[in-house]
């Protein structure tokens, strides 16, 4: 491996492990102070979400839902954007769902209704990521600013629908769609039973890896990042700066707006308001574990998931808030290390090179370290 | 009479605004990104009503409150001043980590998992007596803290600092600003500021509720967005947002604009503002930049 490639790993991999050791200590402290065993609790962890088909199953429909909203993060991360709004497109995409499958006449064929009702999410999320990427490319209104209040709008807009137009007497919650559902794993494989994880997850993992595909294989994905690293070199060598971000900000939308398809569909049969309940927020922590690669959003999907889900389990023993302390510790720990570990790590990278350069065959470097722009830094100036 | 009262239910629904607003405006103006106002504000409702339960001293409640804004400031300013994290995702963390604590310490302390009992105050709450308002102290430390602030930012020396390591770091470390002990004092400032607010809004409703500040931290951003970073504009951002809520509550029963039209005005007027519609509002030039 050369010392660039083990570079760039060490560098996506160890804050992670950083951030691990980070929470057992803080879980251990935590649950010391509630007065249990900390051994107990995390096999109970443990116990409760990976040990059995059911804990399983209700990791990986979470996980369905955290992996859009992350993946919709680090889109936009790629390109240089924070997309703080992806709470509000999950919202829009799984009330896009909802209305498709109300819509649609009873009977429809499934597999018609299902992409239907998928495409009117994404269009959903899509729309509600247009309007921060609108007001980037054509007023320079920062990003961050204008999802957060987004979020704000969309789900006080839903809000008003849902109570003032569409709800089911005495719930906030829209009448059961009428085509469109997403069968449960559970109808095909039994041990799954009781677990809401759902075929949304079939097309969630399709979804990764076309967006993973599209990020470095394409060359309009290659523009996207290459406007994320440099936009004014991108501008320069002939890529459109502003189009390119109303793109990623719209994709990075309907990413999120298609984890609305997992409850909705997946689950309820309904849109439900409020619904979204953090996923949104949670994506940034996934895309910022995930290092902003989909491979790394699914992984670190999965690990939000184990404790979401974990912290129902042990709920019994200590109160599930332990989780959410954690998630936070989780991402302090992350965000906190990435700066560090990348000084560390390109100061080692550099006294291995001195050492070579130094030695009588004076053999050249073998490459060095690229000079990269934080890609989990959204603030341009 | 009916003026009083609408100027009477606007301050009080202002207040914990003016205090957030004005801990956003202290460190945005040095260059640090406010998305943790909420978190600050959760943690010092949720200090406040700790110090008053266990005192029965509404003066102790602010000074616990105060505490614990502090140390969730602190860690704010570790991360992003010491090892240079991400400052929106450290404020989005915050946030997050904010409600978990307060949830978890709400079950350690008080075993349950929605509020806290009731503890004192400093009264006037009521306000069917808009006079009983003027007898809660933090009103008046509330009302003066943008102007307060406006005068540290524009007429002092630790003011102009803050002013230039949020401008240009550089060009204020070359004439010996010490840039990062700024930046600590502002984050440091703007957490018990934000603090202060959360303490109103538990002492005011006598007890802590979970995730009680709902948003307002964000308002008080918006506020500060608005105001364009100018602490005597987003306090009256935030009297003008107070305004808009109050004229919602008065007119629910007459149900002429629906309650959540009236929620987003805050976020629809700031969105308009940085789009520069109507005059462009420029944040410091160096909000976010710590890590070079």
């Amino acid at each position: 491996m050369s010392d660039a490639k083990r570079a760039a790993l060490e560098e996506a991999i160890l804050p992670p492990l950083v951030a691990l050791a980070v929470v057992l200590v803080a879980g251990d402290l935590l649950i010391l102070v509630y007065g249990e065993a900390p051994g107990a609790v995390w096999r109970m962890l443990v116990d409760g979400t990976w040990g059995n088909a059911y804990g399983i199953g209700q990791v990986l429909y979470k996980a369905t839902t955290l992996t859009c909203t992350g993946l919709a993060v680090a889109v936009a991360l790629r390109a240089g954007l924070f997309n703080i709004g992806a709470e509000g497109q999950l919202a829009a995409g799984g009330f896009g769902a909802a209305l498709m499958g109300l819509a649609l006449p009873t009977g429809t064929p499934s597999a018609l209704a299902i992409a239907a009702c998928v495409l009117a999410a994404a269009l959903c999320g899509g729309a509600v990521g247009a309007v921060p990427g609108v007001l980037r490319a054509r007023f320079g209104a920062h990003e961050v600013i204008v999802t957060i209040m987004m979020n704000f709008i969309v789900l006080a807009l839903l809000n008003y629908v849902i109570a003032a137009k569409l709800h089911v007497p005495e719930t906030l919650h829209t009448p059961a769609v009428r085509a469109g559902v997403v069968p449960r794993l559970a109808d095909s494989i039994a041990a799954f039973h009781g677990s809401a994880v759902n075929w949304t997850i079939v097309v969630v993992a399709a979804v990764v890896i076309g967006v993973a595909w599209y990020l470095f294989r394409t060359r309009a994905g290659f523009e996207l990042r290459a406007v994320g690293l440099q936009p004014a070199a991108a501008e320069y060598g002939g890529v459109s700066v502003s189009r390119t971000w109303l793109g990623a900000l719209a994709l990075s939308g309907a990413i999120a707006g298609l984890g609305g398809v997992n409850f909705v569909l997946g689950y309820k049969g309904y849109y439900e308001d409020g619904f979204a309940g953090g996923a949104g927020f949670l994506g940034i922590a996934v895309a910022l574990v995930g290092r902003n690669h989909p491979l790394g959003v699914v992984i670190a999907a999965l690990f939000f998931a184990t404790l979401s889900q974990g912290g129902l389990a042990i709920n019994a023993m200590v109160p599930k808030q332990i989780v959410e302390v954690l998630q936070g510790i989780v991402i302090l720990a992350v965000a906190a290390s990435v700066p560090e570990v990348r000084r560390l790590v390109r100061k080692a990278a550099g006294t291995r090179r001195a050492g070579t350069t130094a030695a009588p065959t004076g053999a050249q470097p073998e490459a060095q370290p690229v000079a990269q722009p934080d890609p989990q830094r959204g603030a341009p100036s | 009479m009916t003026l009083l009262l609408f100027l009477a239910q606007t301050i009080r629904i202002a207040v914990p605004y003016l205090f957030a607003a004005a801990g956003g405006a202290l460190a945005e103006r040095a260059g640090i990104v406010s998305l943790s106002l909420e978190g600050f504000m959760l943690g010092g409702a949720f200090g406040a009503v700790i110090g008053a339960h266990y005192t029965e001293s509404a003066w102790i409640g602010v000074v616990a409150g105060v505490v614990a804004g502090l140390v969730l400031a602190g860690i704010h300013a570790v991360c992003t001043l010491r090892f240079k994290a991400d400052q929106i995702v450290t404020g989005v963390a915050i946030n997050l980590f904010a409600v978990g604590i307060t949830r978890f310490l709400l079950q350690l302390a008080f075993d349950s998992s929605s509020n806290s009992p009731r503890v004192v105050g400093f009264g006037g709450e009521n306000v069917g007596g808009a006079l009983a308002l003027a007898s809660n102290p933090l009103i008046w430390l509330g009302l003066t803290a943008m102007p307060t602030l406006a005068f540290i930012v524009y007429r002092t020396t630790f003011g102009l600092r803050v002013r230039a390591v949020g401008e240009h770091p550089d060009a204020a470390a070359s004439v010996g600003v010490p840039v990062n002990r700024v930046r600590y004092v502002a984050v440091l400032g703007s957490g018990a500021l934000a603090a202060l607010g959360g303490t109103y809004l538990a002492l005011d409703q006598h007890q802590f509720t979970d995730s009680m500040t709902a948003g307002r931290g964000f308002i008080a951003l918006a506020a500060v967005i608005f105001g364009r970073w100018d602490p005597v504009r987003a306090g009256i951002a935030c009297l003008l947002f107070a305004g808009a809520e109050t004229l919602q509550i008065r007119l629910q029963a007459a149900q002429i604009i629906p309650s959540q039209f009236v929620a987003m005005i805050p976020y629809v007027l700031t969105i308009v503002a940085v789009a520069g519609v109507v005059g462009r509002s420029r944040p410091p030039a160096a909000l976010g930049r710590t890590d070079d």
